[in-house]
């Protein structure tokens, strides 16, 4: 293997790691807020990129205005789905939330199959991301500058939020004790919708980037890197957001790499997250950055 | 009611099923007979989940891994090795693949002892996490299994998988399993071990301070509940005669799981009722995917709307009606009687 194939192999793991690290942050705040795996997180991943391809080819719109309507669009149906189906559920023993999730994240998906239909789709990519351009003797597609750049900017607006602001104060002392927070006047139930809008908007932004990437839109495309985010954000520390930029940009690494230097593997591509979830869970449940949850008797 | 009594009614109830399933299989066409056949395997897959979930409290996501190993394991010896020569186009089959072979109840208690051995494989390391992520982890489990059948062509004939499998289970055998499933998990649930399973369901902390070795009761039962549920995948693929490795999606595991919270977390009753309508339910619900004739306008079928009426279904349930039908109730002689002597008073 020559450099400039390892700098392409590099690039490429870091546009798949920051796509993953986008979704498992939307994981990893309802995570660390309501200690629910919320499995709709990788259908609203899929309807990201299905309305920025409606807005194009249906709206007429421009690519920017369409990937922000959607992103907004995709956002409030994330907070309603939460006000709709874990909202009840808040004081029911935790797996109701969960099943709750599963059901959710099958009606949208099938739905998604009613009105889309299950036929993959054709993406528009803007020229100026195609033309490849050439970098110090080495061949880049500006997609893979630009995915991971954006990712960072929206990462850093998430921070800006989290530990800046009053609203982030409120996620952060919710994820450390509901209770309290509900007596000590925080607004509990709108910093829970925001989160879920937070959150869904960069499952939506890394939808609508990772049809750009892989150009194909299918209404079951949520699920495998869905899991893959939610691996990502457990391997990092769950409840932890630098926890899960740095583990969704582990695990791209990981694929992209193995699969690399050893091609053989391709094909078992889709199990190395599982596998090491499986292996992150043995030897250190809490992952890389993760606090240790206690279990109240 | 004497516990003679309650026997006796048992085996009348047996009896009573025998008899119509014997007039079923005479008088019912083809496809009626097809859904009484899901109706058990579906069944016997809820029974078991509801062993591991309702019973135990292990929230496990890794049913369709089970079911596969089951269905693999019990397909490749029930196939002659002739059949297995013209199945494995894409690499031979290793020889002992090729050259194995058994009796259908040998192979489909393969199916369930190997998928009880990948519930010790996987249940050691794994069962001592917390409840959703033993979900997650399991639901991985599945997906790695999933993942093997697509890159082991010389075992499992890679993503092509196997077609013309004798069909062997019919009526008898299924419904036969399904009575010997339910006999077993009763039997289990009646004696000590079912009391301490409930103990760590209700609460771990409290069992273990009272000197129960959590970990090995979770193991036993999550055993038990793999074996019967690779019974279940091995009598599938007997019945649908096809597995490949698409057939065992996580909705496989989703749909059980539906069942399971039907018919109520820990009601064994409740999980055969939710069985029987859940599986007519879904048979029923091909109807709106078909095109429907009214009167001479053709109305389009639509693709998908099954699962779209099913998983909203499940949403309702956990939020409207979160113990489903029985709650942790079990239907019983008693509770009948019950009934019918206040209808008398």
């Amino acid at each position: 293997m020559n450099s400039a194939m390892f700098i392409q192999h590099m690039l490429n793991s870091l546009t798949l790691g920051s796509l993953y690290a986008l979704v498992a942050i939307g994981y990893t705040m309802v995570y660390g807020i309501l200690r629910l795996i919320n499995f709709a997180h990788s259908e609203m991943f899929m309807l990201g990129a299905y309305f920025v391809f409606w807005g194009i080819t249906l709206g007429q719109l421009p690519w920017p205005v369409a990937m922000a309507i959607a992103i907004a669009v995709t956002a409030s149906l994330g907070v309603l789905v939460d006000q709709v189906a874990y909202r009840p559920l808040r004081d029911a023993p935790r797996i109701s939330a969960l099943i709750s999730s599963i059901g959710v994240s099958f009606f949208l998906q099938n739905v998604a199959i009613v009105f889309f239909q299950a036929i993959p789709r054709e993406v528009y990519r803007p020229q100026w991301l195609e033309n490849p351009i050439l970098m110090g003797g080495v061949r880049v597609l500006p997609l893979t500058l630009f995915v991971p750049l954006l990712s960072l900017a929206f990462m850093l607006g998430l921070l800006w939020i989290v530990y800046r602001t009053k609203a982030g104060l409120g996620m952060r002392a919710i994820s450390k004790d509901i209770e309290t927070s509900y007596l000590m006047g925080v607004p509990v139930n709108r910093i829970i919708a925001l989160t879920f809008g937070i959150g869904t908007a960069l499952a939506a932004a890394s939808g609508i980037m990772w049809a750009l990437r892989y150009p194909q839109l299918q209404p079951i495309m949520g699920t495998i890197p869905g899991f893959k985010a939610f691996i990502a954000a457990v391997f990092g520390g769950i409840g932890s957001i630098p926890g899960a930029v740095i583990g969704g940009l582990a695990l791209g690494f990981i694929e992209i790499m193995t699969v690399a230097f050893f091609p053989d593997l391709a094909g078992y591509r889709d199990a190395f997250a599982f596998v090491l979830l499986i292996l992150v869970l043995m030897v250190k449940p809490t992952g890389l950055l993760g606090e240790r949850l206690e279990d109240k008797v | 009611m004497r516990r003679g009594q309650t026997i006796l009614l048992n085996c009348l109830a047996v009896t009573a099923a025998g008899l119509f399933l014997w007039l079923a299989q005479d008088s019912f066409d083809g496809y009626k007979i097809q859904i009484l056949n899901l109706i058990a395997i579906n069944v016997i897959l809820a029974l078991s989940l509801n062993l591991i979930y309702g019973f135990t409290g292990l929230f496990s996501l890794g049913h369709a891994g089970f079911m596969a190993i089951g269905a693999y394991v019990c397909s490749i010896l029930i196939m002659t090795p002739d059949q297995k020569d013209m199945l494995f186009i894409l690499e031979p089959a290793y020889d002992w693949v090729q050259n194995a072979q058994a009796p259908f109840l040998a192979a489909v208690i393969a199916g369930g002892l190997a998928a009880a051995a990948a519930g010790v494989i996987v249940g050691y390391p794994l069962l001592r996490l917390g409840d959703d992520y033993l979900g997650i982890a399991t639901l991985g489990f599945a997906e790695i299994i999933r993942v093997l059948a697509n890159n082991f062509p010389r075992l499992t004939n890679g993503a092509l998988g196997f077609k013309g499998i004798p069909d062997y289970a019919n009526l008898w055998w299924n419904f036969g399993w399904c009575l010997v499933t339910l006999y077993v998990i009763v039997r289990l649930l009646q004696s000590n071990t079912g009391n301490v399973l409930k103990a760590i369901r209700d609460d771990e902390a409290a069992a273990r301070a009272m000197g129960v070795n959590v970990f090995r009761y979770k193991l036993l039962s999550f055993c038990v509940g793999a074996f019967f549920a690779g019974v279940g995948g091995a009598l599938l693929a007997s019945l649908l005669t096809t597995i490949d490795p698409k057939m065992f999606l996580f909705t496989l595991t989703f749909n059980i799981l539906m069942i399971v919270v039907a018919g109520g977390l820990g009601s064994l009753s409740g999980t055969v009722m939710a069985g029987i309508g859940i599986t007519v339910l879904l048979e029923w619900l091909r109807v709106v995917e078909n095109p429907v004739d009214i009167a001479g306008f053709e109305l389009p079928g639509v693709p998908g709307m099954r699962m779209v009426v099913f998983s909203l279904a499940l949403i309702v349930i956990i939020l409207f009606r979160r113990e489903g039908l029985m709650g942790m109730r079990e239907l019983s002689w008693q509770s009948l009687a019950r009934v019918f002597s206040r209808g008398k008073a």
